[in-house]
């Protein structure tokens, strides 16, 4: 089957100063597909997500959506055009309600900010898409408690339906896992199979039984630099990989 | 808002404005029973009040600290007094709409460049536009410099030979300004409820995740800024008309203190708030100037002013409006703030 | 301009943006390391200012006199003044927000200017200058130079040294680099950052007090003139960049170096030339030329 890339990156490349963050990184996301970058604390994962998502500019290389070049877009333009990213430190209003999280993140799609006479929550579109994205993420009992009070592993849900309801064709995770614990893991791996067919998601994610259960194909990053990329299987065997990153644990991964 | 509103949108319509109405009430009828001094100082107050709902915009709703919103309020004075013929009275139709579009271009121009900035630059930037402003008028001969000019001709609203609104007349100024007090907290609450106010405040709570969602902040940052100054505007006009008289003090960095400190003072985030705080400080001032109570310590008024800001910010940082809905929720009804 | 006006315009401009740099850099390092905007910073330097006025008659009665006596006493009783005010007010402000700094510092410069008012009243007064710093120098032709000018630059250049070698050569300077960015470093360092603080603070007030008491005797003593030595810092802060100590020199001098040739050049846009160039800083380098961390 070919394979319907969404998002394209190009030889990225990102430096602070003299500090290298994303050296020259390639790769695609293609819709029905989990690709997960994995690396050590500071390999470059969460900046090559800013860089994707236009949050940082990159200081060399091409990014391109649906075949368009968008590397000098700022990142509101790049995620009106489909690219969502959830944050690995939970970025959620915790005064509102999830409903009014996910309804103003949905509003995004629907701005109008000229209509001054009509109540926000009244825009049906918007409170639509909310609703689709939070039953999608499995908060639909929760829709009506405020952000702020929901539990840990809730709250990291309610970070991936406040992606959804801006409608992204791409998906880029940093860390959804982060913190949970196995009922809680287990819940967002289902949620992101059953989100695998119609988006293309990019999973930067450290608990390794989850991504080799999960990755369709697994990039491994070291200093800011792929220093493989393949599908899980090859990846595991990789002795490259093993020596720089899995380490001696790679004997103690479970079979996926 | 979404912090503040989710408490009230549930409270029913009828019980949220009737407290309003009867503050509008109050107000409508102040000028049969109050003295003349002191209805004069109630419409002092009412100015303010608009002056401090319109930075509530962007302080409360957007989470931007301002420090120069007096040189909307200046300018505007300025703009009416310089834009107004010596002899015959000024139209309303032309006037209004000419001070408060150069005000609201200096507010483009100050905002666009300001709002590159955050947080603490934001502060110290817009306090040093502000001064800037100051000193455009402090030191050219443009508009009197430090002594300031007159604007001896009231404008009015006249149809044909007929005058509808004669803003020189002490009594229709004042219900023009209760009118205009009451339009603003209404255009405000709007823009609170809308869409537009709904992204504000997101932007207030975390602006990079309303980035990552596809709203670009800096349009409405600005936007509200823009819209801010030109409410600050309508103040300043009113100002001008009622003083008949402005000096560069009125867009000195004090003024812009003082605005802040009555958001803080009723609490920042809600629009009773800033009006309340507007009715609080000018009592304290009141108080702490008066002469029957200090003797000739009253001259040193903004001594005990000062000690009363450091304490209301450290005892009470949300302001009376959050005071006043504790002691609700302790079952104490309590009136509301004007 | 003939070339010996044009010097002494030079002159005059490094020894106000050297002046500016006293207080600015306190400022920045406040606000770099505290994380606390402070308003108030102003009225350290019309409380150095009025200091010298009132110690110089004192100390001639009680101690025969002495500028630098007089110079001595002021800068103890700052860092003593600095150390309190941390100890019982400023060290609330740090979790507090930025709008609730602001308005407590301001209520303190409504407070200092209210003191100042019931101690010295509101009239403007003349400082004296030490004897033998009174006279100029000739700089050929008619014109010349007053010695307690230089005398004003020295002083600020041998303190803006000091600041460079503590900060750069000893373990408080290296808590302070880190401090800018980092708390938890501060802490790896071995050093108690509630002391960092009150040293910062306190030098940063002993520095703003400096400055206003080596204006004196050029500038008078004169009520709200804390304020306008605010707003220009603030400028200086937000071109320099925060926290950056060389941001603030480089910005003190560009800052003076405008306002001083625009009063010569362009006396009627004179106040507002330094705001312009503000502007321009914001539209190339929003974040100041010399942004830390």
């Amino acid at each position: 089957m070919p394979l319907d890339v969404l998002l394209r990156a190009e030889d990225v490349s990102r430096r602070f100063g003299g500090l290298v963050a994303v050296d020259h990184v390639s790769l695609t996301l293609a819709r029905d597909e989990v690709h997960a970058v994995i690396g050590t604390n500071g390999a470059g994962k969460s900046t090559l997500i800013d860089v994707l998502a236009g949050e940082l500019a990159a200081s060399g290389g091409r990014v391109e959506l649906h075949g368009r070049d968008i590397t000098g877009w700022a990142q509101p333009r790049r995620a009106r055009a489909g690219v969502g990213r959830s944050y690995q430190r939970t970025t959620i209003f915790a005064h509102a309600t999830v409903l009014e999280n996910c309804r103003l993140a949905a509003q995004a799609r629907a701005q109008r900010p000229l209509a001054l006479w009509a109540a926000a929550d009244a825009c049906g579109e918007s409170r639509r898409l909310a609703e689709c994205a939070i039953a999608q993420a499995g908060l639909g009992e929760h829709a009506l408690r405020t952000a702020g009070t929901l539990a840990h592993g809730q709250k990291r849900q309610l970070e991936i339906a406040m992606c959804l309801a801006t409608e992204p064709s791409v998906l880029l995770l940093d860390e959804p896992l982060a913190g949970m614990g196995p009922e809680e893991t287990e819940r967002m791996l289902q949620l992101l199979a059953a989100l695998r067919p119609r988006h293309a998601i990019l999973l930067v994610e450290h608990d390794m039984d989850a991504v080799f259960r999960i990755a369709d194909r697994v990039t491994v990053m070291v200093n800011g630099a792929v220093i493989a990329s393949g599908d899980p299987g090859a990846i595991r065997a990789n002795t490259e990989v093993q020596a720089a990153y899995l380490g001696r644990d790679a004997d103690a991964a479970p079979a996926g | 808002m979404l912090t503040h509103a989710n408490g009230r949108r549930g409270a029913p319509l009828a019980r949220r404005v009737a407290p309003l109405v009867a503050a509008a009430a109050v107000l409508a009828a102040f000028p049969y029973v109050g003295g003349r001094f002191y209805v004069d100082l109630v419409l002092t107050t009412m100015i303010l009040a608009v002056f401090a709902l319109s930075l509530e915009l962007i302080v409360g709703e957007t989470g931007l600290v301002s420090f120069g919103h007096a040189a909307f309020f200046g300018i505007a004075a300025y703009a009416t007094t310089l834009l107004s013929p010596g002899a015959t009275p000024p139209s309303l139709v032309w006037l209004l709409p000419a001070a408060l579009a150069i005000t609201a271009l200096a507010a483009l121009v100050i905002g666009a460049l300001s709002l590159r900035t955050r947080g603490v630059y934001f502060i110290m930037v817009t306090l040093a536009f502000a001064q800037m402003a100051y000193y455009v008028f402090h030191d050219t001969r443009l508009a009197g410099g430090s002594d300031g000019i007159y604007l001896s001709v009231k404008p009015v609203l006249a149809l044909g030979s007929i005058t509808l609104l004669d803003l020189g007349d002490a009594h229709t100024l004042y219900y023009a300004t209760l009118a205009t007090l009451a339009g603003v907290y209404v255009l405000l609450a709007l823009i609170h409820r809308s869409r537009f106010g709904h992204a504000l405040n997101g932007i207030r709570a975390n602006e990079r995740r309303m980035r990552a969602a596809g709203f670009s902040t800096y349009p409405y940052k600005l936007a509200a800024f823009v819209l801010a100054g030109t409410l600050a505007g309508i103040a300043g006009f009113l100002h001008a008309v009622k003083d008949g008289f402005v000096n560069p003090e009125i867009l000195a960095w004090h003024q812009s203190g003082t605005v802040l400190l009555m958001l803080i003072l009723g609490g920042v985030g809600s629009l009773r708030g800033a009006v309340a705080g507007a009715f609080l400080f000018v009592m304290l001032k009141e108080l702490f100037q008066s002469e029957a109570i200090f003797g000739g310590f009253a001259r040193h008024w903004q001594l005990p002013l000062g000690l009363t800001i450091i304490a209301c910010v450290a005892l009470m940082p949300k302001g009376v409006a959050a005071l006043s809905s504790q002691l609700r929720r302790a079952q104490a009804p309590l009136p509301d703030a004007p | 301009m003939d070339l010996a006006v044009f010097l002494v315009q030079c002159l005059n401009a490094v020894q106000y943006g050297l002046l500016l740099f006293l207080v600015a850099s306190g400022l920045t390092l406040i606000f770099g390391i505290l994380g606390v905007i402070n308003l108030a910073h102003g009225s350290f330097y019309m409380i150095g200012a009025y200091l010298a006025y009132a110690l110089a008659p004192w100390t001639a009665a009680h101690l025969g006199g002495g500028f630098f006596t007089a110079m001595a006493i002021g800068l103890t009783l700052s860092v003593v003044f600095g150390y309190l005010l941390e100890w019982g007010f400023v060290s609330y402000l740090y979790r507090r927000e930025h709008l609730q700094q602001v308005l407590m510092t301001y209520g303190l410069i409504l407070v200092f200017e209210e003191l100042r008012s019931i101690l010295a009243g509101d009239d403007v007064h003349g400082v004296a200058m030490p004897a033998w710093l009174a006279g100029s120098i000739p700089l050929g032709g008619v014109m010349t130079y007053p010695i307690y000018r230089l005398f004003m630059s020295g002083v600020c250049v041998a303190v803006a040294l000091g600041l460079y070698a503590v900060i750069a050569r000893t373990r408080l300077g290296m808590a302070i680099r880190a401090g800018a960015s980092n708390r938890e470093m501060v802490q790896a360092l071995g050093v108690d950052v509630r002391l960092l603080y009150r040293v910062v603070f306190a030098a940063g007030v002993a520095l703003a007090v400096l400055a206003g008491m080596l204006a004196a005797p050029v500038s008078s003593v004169y009520p709200g003139m804390g304020n306008q030595v605010l707003i220009i810092s603030f400028v200086v802060v937000v071109i320099g960049g925060i926290g950056s100590i060389r941001g603030a020199l480089l910005a003190s001098l560009l800052v003076a170096f405008v306002d001083t040739f625009g009063n010569v050049l362009v006396p009627q846009a004179a106040g507002v030339l330094v705001y312009v160039l503000m502007a321009m800083i914001l539209l190339w380098r929003p974040e100041g030329l010399f942004r830390t961390g």
